[in-house]
């Protein structure tokens, strides 16, 4: 373990970072991107167990194809589907309909029960179709192609930040840590260990600040001029056009789908 | 036991690194002052940080206070009583006040307020930085930073003190400053320092660490050997 703490996080992967190739790896960040988007939106729209199904089903293997670890994809789901159990298990109670089933004092209606399923067949197609055609975009690579699709320029430049010094921060982080525990601080549930975590808090927020007007100043002595340019290569070929092709006739497809079904 | 520190054929490697310490060895006995120097990037602060457990040798004895210490448990105690002053004082630095900072380490010790509010005032009176009490520690001074971590370590009262490159970006006054404090220290002094003008006035002997190894430096000139 070095003085920083452990090795920094690769959970904003930089260019180069060894992933395996597969062809949905292989398509313009921008196809996949835009693709990933519509269909978002086109799931959320729809409401079909049918089409839904058959979303989950392509997002699957969509996942499969572009050849990511199981057991962190696995994770990831399971962390989203953690956020919105809650409001699963309560949505058959508080939904008034024709009552189905009864748990305790509480009754479960058949349109409530239709509707958690209904969500959770949409919050995971959704979140797996970006694992697979999105997350698998490094950061910068992700930021550069969303400058290509118009984002505007201010926040594509905070994400470009953000990856540049989110490790500067957590060695900071480290550092101070080390130093605290240098000075006998043990981690407790006391009024002595909150104030501290938050000054440390505190103090990296102050930090921070300070340090963003050194680049700053230091942006300005190289001629910044509030203008930043990015530097990039993509090149759509025949297959990212195919591709965009398919993704159109999919999503044509699920909405007639959904309303033959829905 | 006379031995404060003894540390017997240290090995030391960062991850995916070649090793840093290749078989130190280095004893410190109450009372005595000793400099460190050695090129950038040769381990002298990894030497530090073991001697604090914050790094643990891959190899070798850290032996403190007459134990062998191995755990992280075991050095729980020794950080107690070995103070570090880091080379950058804004690593040290967190509280919102310099008074706040001071009584961190004194909290952490378990001593209650009042009996820690005194020993911050007699730390700060001691070193007559009284004036920044209540001052913000992010806006200090390079110099008063440098003075305030030394206060922050010295108020917990240990037996040993070890400094990074103290005189680090100081000016000439603050840096007298500082050499006046150390020596009316009673405390065992490891100093880490590439001032060989501060090094003379403030320690009795030194060592490099050279290759992995600390060595005793062949004098370089007539004048150095007198």
């Amino acid at each position: 373990m070095s003085q920083f703490g452990p090795k920094v996080s690769n959970s904003m992967r930089l260019r180069g970072g060894g992933l395996p190739s597969s062809w949905v790896i292989q398509i313009d960040p921008r196809a996949r991107i835009v693709a990933a988007f519509l269909f978002a939106c086109s799931v959320v729209a729809m409401d079909g167990f049918v089409a839904l199904g058959c979303a989950l089903l392509t997002s699957v293997v969509l996942l499969v194809s572009a050849g990511l670890s199981g057991k962190k994809t696995l994770k990831k789901v399971m962390a989203m589907d953690g956020f919105i159990i809650f409001m699963l298990l309560m949505l058959p109670f508080t939904t008034p309909g024709e009552a189905w089933f009864n748990v305790g004092p509480f009754t479960a209606t058949k349109e409530g029960v239709y509707k958690a399923i209904e969500i959770t067949l949409k919050a995971n197609a959704v979140v797996m179709t970006l694992l697979a055609l999105v997350a698998t975009i490094d950061a910068i690579t992700l930021a550069h192609a969303l400058n290509r699709l118009r984002v505007p320029e201010n926040l594509v430049h905070l994400m470009l930040f953000s990856v540049r010094y989110i490790d500067v921060l957590k060695q900071e982080y480290f550092r101070l840590r080390t130093a605290m525990k240098a000075r006998c601080f043990q981690m407790g549930n006391n009024l002595h260990t909150y104030r501290n975590v938050g000054y440390l808090l505190g103090m990296l927020l102050v930090r921070s600040i300070e340090r963003s007007e050194r680049i700053l100043e230091a942006m300005k002595c190289r001629g910044f001029q509030g203008k930043f340019y990015l530097l990039d290569d993509f090149h759509f070929q025949r297959r990212d056009r195919l591709f965009s092709l398919l993704s159109f006739f999919f999503l044509l497809f699920l909405f007639t789908l959904d309303s033959y079904y829905g | 036991m006379d031995k404060l520190i003894d540390l017997q054929d240290i090995h030391f490697a960062y991850p995916a690194h070649e090793g840093t310490l290749k078989g130190v060895n280095f004893s410190l006995n109450a009372g005595e002052r000793i400099a460190i120097t050695g090129p950038n990037g040769a381990g002298k602060s990894t030497l530090f940080h073991i001697m604090v457990g914050l790094n643990k040798p891959n190899q070798g004895r850290v032996m403190a206070f007459g134990a062998e210490r191995k755990i992280e448990a075991d050095f729980k105690d020794v950080r107690r009583r070995i103070g570090l002053v880091f080379q950058d004082p804004d690593d040290q630095l967190f509280c919102p006040t310099v008074a706040e900072d001071i009584a961190f380490g004194v909290f952490n010790l378990g001593h209650k307020k009042d009996a820690a509010m005194e020993m911050v005032d007699r730390t700060l009176t001691h070193l007559r930085l009284n004036h920044l009490r209540d001052r913000a520690t992010h806006n200090l001074s390079g110099g008063e930073k440098r003075l305030v971590s030394l206060a922050c370590v010295l108020v917990m009262e240990p037996e040993i003190l070890l400094l990074d490159e103290p005189t680090n970006a100081l000016d000439e006054e603050t840096q007298e400053r500082l050499i006046e404090i150390l020596n009316n220290l009673p405390q065992a002094l490891v100093i880490i320092s590439h001032d060989s003008h501060f090094r003379r006035k403030v320690t009795t002997s030194y060592l490099s660490l050279e290759n992995g190894i600390l060595v005793k430096p062949a004098p370089k000139c007539l004048h150095a050997a007198k």
